[in-house]
């Protein structure tokens, strides 16, 4: 009873509207995961790494004196080398995809490191005209708030519109069909391990951007901000397929609803995430909680389908 | 003059070395004319599959040449010589792709060998010509091209999987057991089209086949393959006149009266 006299709700809806935009820059980064685990198949470990890569490009080339808005598309550039790294490594060189990722992972640590200097790195919202803060969502007037968000979700829509026109490109199914069927893909004359990289390039530059944008938003880069991060970009696109799926699937523009489903599915991580901080859970145990949410969803269709065919047996 | 195919004292070994090294080709030579239509038997392990495999450049062979209408392709990966090929595969889920349309598939086999730039994946002209395309199959799946094609039965995929081998003019057509994980009905009907795209595009193809009656009916050529190599090769008037029964004779000619192969269908 002392417990729940200790909650206050207030506090929760305080919180609300950081956790709505932590979700929406993290749906930058889910886009990236969605690229390569749904489409390419390829479970892609990079981002650990390229995430905190965006993070310390974009907050040194703005502590340097370039413009916030700038160091955006620069970090998009440093994500897709971190990508192309992994991609070369399991294409040029035959390691497998999940290990050359690895790979490029433990090595984009010393990378970022070197970048920043020291572990940790800040950048305040008071001496530069960062496009991210949480500042923007708990300070100033509703209007302004209000204003944010719609920037936000305009910018969102722009990227999701973005990548619905490439998927739909010659090269954007190239993509889709090395993926679903890479035996089909070479018969059909496409160079699949090029398209590989090329995937890999897209999908760490998003993840990259999203490194810029989350660091700005918290005011500081830090080379330990991207452990867990793959976990999190699953749980973002599992949480957006098992809530929308169906929704998204029988539209007329259904791959734009599931790219979108997956930011949502971002978002309520989030919101999910911050309740269960409200709920006095230690944050250290949200790693695990993370991890298990994504493994039990992911297991559901392989339970699913093991239990379809033993009834299958039964009844034959 | 230069042939369609010109295969020279084409060898492959697989897994040199080790206990389980299997030699698969043994110095298969063919030349195929333009607008042939070959059938290939054989039995287990003949060579069959692996010389279509070694003409489309799966892997790379260990000797010898490959030469498409004065093209030596021996050295090109899988995917430079797609522009040469249409490929339809024993297993219906391998020619297509099953998380995309069946136009888009269409699509993506309509740029065979082309760059794939930026350009939007499928115009209207072509979803339309792609429309009275599959409308020619009588399958009802001109009807349904915005369906993911991993909804279709295996005869309706080898169906599109054909007709994609053919939208852009190959070269040559490599049908590689094609209608083996079909039920008789829909093999029969896989094979009738089968027929048709390859008379009505005039295409040189090569079809292997474990049903010798197939392999007689259908064709201008036949060939036997026998521990990777060619070892009868007849077409004209003389296949024609083929029955079942000479081929079986042949084949236990090449493998010294044994006679033990449960694959070959016999009926």
């Amino acid at each position: 009873m002392e417990y729940f006299m200790s909650l206050n709700p207030v506090a929760l809806l305080r919180a609300l509207p950081g956790s709505i935009a932590q979700g929406m820059v993290w749906g930058v980064m889910a886009l990236g995961v969605y690229i390569t685990f749904r489409l390419l198949d390829f479970a892609d470990l990079t981002v650990d790494g390229s995430i905190a890569t965006g993070a310390a490009v974009s907050v040194m080339l703005i502590r340097s004196g370039v413009s916030p808005i700038l160091s955006l598309p620069l970090a998009f550039l440093a994500g897709m080398m971190a990508g192309l790294v992994t991609g070369l490594l399991h294409t040029a060189l035959g390691i497998p995809g999940i290990l050359a990722s690895i790979l490029s992972q433990i090595s984009l640590y010393s990378v970022n490191l070197i970048i920043l200097g020291k572990a940790n790195q800040p950048v305040s919202v008071d001496n530069h005209p960062l496009v991210m803060s949480l500042r923007y969502v708990t300070s100033g007037s509703t209007a302004s708030k209000l204003l944010f968000f719609a920037e936000v979700i305009l910018f969102l829509l722009v990227l999701v519109m973005v990548l619905y026109w490439y998927f739909g490109t010659e090269s954007g199914q190239a993509v889709r069909a090395t993926g679903c069927n890479p035996n089909m893909a070479r018969a059909q004359g496409i160079n699949t391990k090029y398209i590989t990289v090329l995937a890999l390039m897209l999908s760490n530059g998003l993840v990259g951007l999203c490194g810029a944008l989350y660091a700005q938003f918290q005011g500081a880069a830090d080379v330990n901000m991207g452990r867990g991060a793959i976990v999190i970009g699953l749980a973002a696109v599992i949480i957006g397929e098992v809530m929308f799926g169906k929704f998204a699937s029988k539209r007329k523009f259904a791959f734009a609803f599931t790219l979108v489903s997956v930011i949502i599915g971002a978002v309520i991580y989030y919101i999910v995430y911050q309740f269960v901080l409200w709920l006095k859970m230690p944050s250290e145990y949200m790693k695990m909680l993370s991890a298990i949410v994504v493994a039990v969803f992911l297991s559901i269709p392989y339970l699913k389908e093991k239990r379809a065919q033993k009834k299958g047996v039964a009844k034959s | 003059m230069s042939y369609a195919l010109e295969i020279k004292d084409v060898h492959k070994v697989f897994n040199r070395g080790t206990i389980n090294e299997k030699v698969a080709l043994d110095g298969v030579n063919l030349n195929l004319n333009e607008g042939d239509f070959v059938t290939i038997i054989g039995g287990n392990g003949a060579g069959k599959s692996t010389t279509l495999n070694a003409i489309a450049g799966v892997w790379p062979i260990d000797g010898g040449s490959i030469v498409i209408n004065g093209t030596d392709i021996t050295d090109l990966p899988e995917h430079k010589r797609a522009p040469y090929l249409g490929r339809v595969f024993q297993d219906p889920m391998t020619g297509t792709a099953a998380t995309m349309d069946i136009e888009e598939n269409m699509s993506i086999a309509y740029r065979r060998g082309q760059r794939r730039t930026l350009r939007w994946g499928i115009s209207k002209a072509e979803r339309e010509m792609f429309r009275e395309k599959l409308q020619v199959l009588g399958l009802g799946l001109e009807d349904r091209m915005t369906s993911k094609v991993g909804l279709l039965s295996g005869g309706q995929r080898q169906a599109i999987t054909l007709l994609m081998a053919s939208l852009k003019k190959p070269e040559l057509l490599l049908l590689d057991e094609h209608t083996a994980a079909l039920d008789p009905k829909t093999a029969a009907k896989v094979l009738e089209i089968s027929d048709q795209i390859i008379s009505e595009n005039h295409l040189t193809a090569m079809m292997v086949t474990h049903n010798m009656k197939d392999a007689i009916a259908h064709g201008n050529r036949l060939i036997m393959m026998h521990e990777g190599k060619v070892i009868y090769d007849v077409s004209g008037e003389e296949k024609r006149g083929l029955h079942v029964r000479d081929l079986l004779a042949k084949f236990e000619e090449a493998s010294g009266g044994e006679f033990a192969n449960d694959r070959m269908i016999l009926a």
